[in-house]
């Protein structure tokens, strides 16, 4: 399974939820599955979408699910400590872990390599690191929002994009629209 | 005045509830009152850049945020700044540690502090240099301001500003 595949099957538990989605394919890829006023994307900015799930969560007490990348996540490192310290049980941090840089040409990342990013995830302190097979991500992420726990998953699938049209929404109305879900 | 008590009433009084630090010499007194304050959630980062997403994640969960650091970050976060904050047009205070100016005594300071009013300026964010202390009763307007307009806004606060590198 690819990451578009893994969207298309977890669209249906996302719908009602509060996402913040990585930039890049990620984005484009929900966007063009399942486009919905609860879905913040990040048109720039790599790395930072664990901490702007992070901040939303300890801000308001609705579930955030962030979608983030292997790679994105090594790029912000310092965020694993930070989310593992401040627990938000309403957090749940999904990383897709495709062990690429999916959106500038698939080149390999550590974590495809020796890294293991649910072990950072584990020494950094975090108490609900699942790391599942690409196939298991639906039923990992609906027992994570029912266990109403913050929760770390590391979903392992292959290197690969769909073929999606880049977001054209203007960035102040995808912000708009979303604090407006947020506040609903 | 005691100024570290006098900048975290100005934030309580604007209704700042989450603010982000990153240390420096300068701003511990005033990053130890705001962690000593009930109606102030404060969250340390690790990077600049890791702080500026929580305060955007904050602010659309309903909270105004609050960035503490110091001047070198500005090299760390002019990306996060122009596509994040700026992008999706997010009010974000940016108390800054002005080093590397007068009575400053490291002088590798000096080298990103030179720079710091260029890319502040290059980058369009309003900017207000605390030089003398009665300095921060614009602080007060200055946060009203900032979430006025919805920017990123710089409060650079220098070594003469805190009574001396070190003195203080």
């Amino acid at each position: 399974m690819i990451r578009s595949e893994i969207l298309k099957e977890i669209a249906p538990i996302l719908r009602d939820q509060l996402v913040v989605c990585n930039i890049g394919i990620p984005s484009q890829e929900l966007h063009a599955i399942d486009d919905q006023p609860t879905n913040f994307y990040m048109l720039g900015t790599m790395g930072l979408a664990s901490s702007i799930g992070l901040g939303l969560a300890l801000a308001q007490p609705k579930p955030v699910i962030v979608i983030d990348g292997d790679g994105s996540i090594l790029t912000n490192l310092g965020t694993l400590p930070t989310i593992a310290n401040n627990v938000a049980d309403n957090y749940i941090l999904l990383i897709v872990d495709n062990g690429s840089y999916g959106s500038t040409g698939d080149q390999p990342t550590y974590a495809g390599q020796k890294t293991s990013l649910s072990k950072m995830a584990e020494a950094a302190g975090c108490e609900r690191v699942i790391e599942c097979a690409a196939e298991d991500t639906g039923r990992v992420l609906q027992e994570a929002l029912d266990a109403k726990q913050m929760t770390i998953i590391v979903a392992k699938c292959e290197s690969g994009n769909a073929k999606m049209p880049v977001i054209t929404m203007d960035p102040v109305v995808i912000r708009d629209r979303f604090m407006k879900a947020v506040q609903a | 005045m005691n100024i570290d008590k006098k900048i975290t009433d100005d934030l309580v009084a604007n209704d700042i509830s989450f603010v982000t630090t990153v240390p420096c010499k300068q701003l511990a007194g005033v990053i130890e009152e705001i962690d000593a304050r009930d109606e102030i959630f404060h969250i340390p980062s690790n990077k600049e850049d890791e702080g500026m997403g929580l305060c955007a994640g904050a602010w659309m969960g309903g909270k105004r945020p609050a960035i503490i650091m110091q001047n070198t970050a500005i090299g760390v976060t002019i990306n996060t700044l122009a596509t994040l904050i700026q992008y999706y047009r997010m009010p974000l205070p940016m108390l800054i540690s002005y080093r590397g100016e007068l009575r400053e005594p490291v002088a590798c300071q000096v080298e990103m502090a030179v720079h710091t009013k260029a890319l502040l300026a290059q980058m369009n964010i309003p900017t207000y240099h605390f030089h003398h202390q009665a300095d921060v009763e614009e602080l007060d307007a200055i946060l009203k301001y900032t979430f006025m307009c919805n920017k990123p806004v710089a409060i650079l606060t220098d070594a003469n500003f805190w009574g001396g590198y070190g003195d203080q």
